[in-house]
């Protein structure tokens, strides 16, 4: 055991760094290059110009944005109450109050899909485009919940009665204290609600008509009639679109933390 | 200021009692009418065991539950391997960590449909280059233990912080091994945060339907039987299998918190 210097512990990300090249990196190089392949192999722009010129395909990217924005906005809004109840006194000591709210999470979810298209039925409402936005709505709350949940719990409440002490009314207490400071929960929730809605095909195809399928199901039917041309372009365009939205979540989220930082100097009279 | 307090609190017990009512309506609909056999929730039918005797005969569905299962645990065995020496690596990593992290993040917040594709194509590549690859239960496990890693990585990293930076050391210097220090000594230290890494990777695979559909081959799941059956008609039995489901999370829900109570108490003593 001479050879032993310093340990070199970074050993063990090799293997996963391995995996992320091979799994990971390296289908998004795949997914370009069949973007720009032509039927002979040759490089092409064909499959992007059928993207952006061929309604059905941008008509169905379109949709999609919408569709998802409305589900994230009406989770946004029963989530954000819920989490306000759940995170407040005296509810904040039961603790089995949250945890029902996650449970049917730990169900499959096509299943839980499934009770909700046989209960609407049941009750004699059609497929439609708005039960398709109900199913989503349904599927993904509890991912909008959690994340502002565990934003509003960790809050430190000293503000909000600081500011009702100040003289601030309930609503201004709220708007000016409570609501900026659970910006990072809703973020998050809106990331994972926001995301997630364009491969719901599954639920779409459940719930809805035929008009309402997410582009996720486009992409998978073309890809499953082996036209890997369109369909790795049409995907390639939703990896940019999720990128885009990445950075953009973060720099709200670091741009929010830069004003914070900035405040807690200046409220702290000299700068170090 | 009390009357305020005390009339939030009953607003408050409205909003949620109604919320979770609406939100297990569907799922108790279906339990109860698992007891009902007939072709569709609402209609009426005989009372009884029916559908479970059904759902026990359906062989494609009881395949498909046990694929579902064997690919859960396998993939969230392997995540949880994978995704603890990783993290570990990660950790003690003096360049290239954000590069690492980055890609893990990707994995991540990337739409399931793009990671679908990916996988696709890269079992086209490999047939193409002569890699013994088939679409099928060993591929889908590669698939869902390589989306499922971040999240382990995700809930172990956490935990790394709070170690004694000397563990390591210590290990080695007793005589063992860098691997022998990682999986004996370290690993125990880390075993909260590979438990509840597993129990995410093993949801997040049984939930999964977009990455499946695509590289299942003939292979089916819950997810893509369920869903492939819609044109065809679901098969009733399908309520018995939601039910089965979801007491069997219910179980192990209560066992947790029970368990953990119990700890507490016994931590509090």
């Amino acid at each position: 055991m001479l050879k032993r210097k310093a340990p070199a512990k970074g050993i063990f990300a090799l293997p996963y760094a391995v995996i992320c090249v091979i799994f990971v990196v390296f289908p998004l190089i795949l997914l370009l290059i069949y973007a720009f392949r032509g039927e002979n192999g040759g490089f092409t722009f064909g499959n992007f110009a059928e993207v952006f010129t061929n309604s059905s395909n941008y008509m169905a990217l379109l949709k999609t944005v919408g569709t998802a924005l409305l589900a994230t906005g009406i989770c946004l809004l029963i989530a954000y109450p819920l989490a306000y109840i759940l995170a407040a006194a005296p509810f904040n000591k039961i603790a089995i109050l949250a945890l029902l709210f996650v449970v049917p999470m730990w169900m499959n979810f096509i299943l839980r899909i499934f009770a909700l298209q046989s209960l609407l039925s049941m009750l004699g409402i059609e497929k439609s485009y708005g039960a398709a936005v109900i199913g989503l709505v349904y599927d993904f709350l509890p991912f909008m919940l959690l994340p502002i949940y565990t934003a509003l719990v960790n809050l430190d409440t000293s503000y909000a009665e600081a500011a009702g002490d100040l003289g601030a009314n309930a609503v201004g207490t709220f708007l000016r204290t409570t609501l900026p400071m659970s910006v990072p929960g809703i973020i998050s929730g809106v990331m994972m609600v926001f995301m997630p809605c364009f491969s719901a095909y599954a639920i779409t195809d459940m719930m809805g008509d035929s008009n309402t399928a997410v582009i996720g199901g486009k992409i998978d039917y073309l890809i499953s009639q082996n036209q890997w041309g369109v369909g790795s372009a049409l995907a390639f365009v939703l990896l940019v679109l999720v990128i885009a939205v990445m950075v953009v979540g973060n720099l709200v989220a670091s741009s929010r933390n830069a004003k914070a930082n900035a405040s807690a100097l200046t409220r702290g009279g000299s700068a170090v | 200021m009390k009357n305020k307090k005390r009339i939030f609190t009953v607003i408050g017990w409205v909003v949620l009692v109604l919320a979770l009512v609406l939100m297990y309506l569907p799922i108790l609909t279906v339990v109860a009418y698992s007891f009902v056999d007939s072709k569709t929730v609402g209609a009426s039918g005989e009372i009884g065991f029916a559908l479970y005797a059904r759902l026990f005969e359906n062989e494609r569905l009881m395949t498909a539950a046990g694929n579902t299962l064997l690919i859960g645990v396998v993939s969230a065995f392997l995540a949880t391997l994978l995704g603890t020496v990783s993290a570990v690596g990660i950790f003690y990593l003096k360049r290239g960590k954000q590069a690492v992290n980055v890609v893990s993040q990707l994995t991540v917040y990337n739409a399931e449909i793009v990671t679908a594709v990916g996988f696709f194509l890269l079992a086209i590549f490999c047939n193409n280059v002569h890699l013994p690859v088939q679409k099928g239960l060993g591929w889908l496990i590669l698939c869902h233990t390589v989306m499922t890693t971040p999240y382990v990585i995700l809930s172990v990293s956490p935990r790394l912080g709070q170690l004694n930076p000397n563990l390591f050391e210590a290990g080695m210097d007793l005589g063992a091994g860098q691997t022998r220090t990682l999986f004996t000594v370290i690993f125990p230290q880390l075993i909260k945060g590979m438990v509840s890494g597993f129990a995410l990777a093993f949801t997040l695979s049984l939930d999964d339907f977009v990455v499946t559909n695509l590289n299942r081959g003939e292979v089916n799941t819950i997810s893509t039987y369920v869903y492939d059956s819609i044109r065809r008609g679901i098969d009733p039995a399908v309520r018995a299998l939601s039910t089965v489901i979801f007491v069997a999370v219910l179980a192990v829900l209560i066992a947790v918190n029970v368990a953990d109570k119990a700890k507490r108490r016994r931590a509090a003593k």
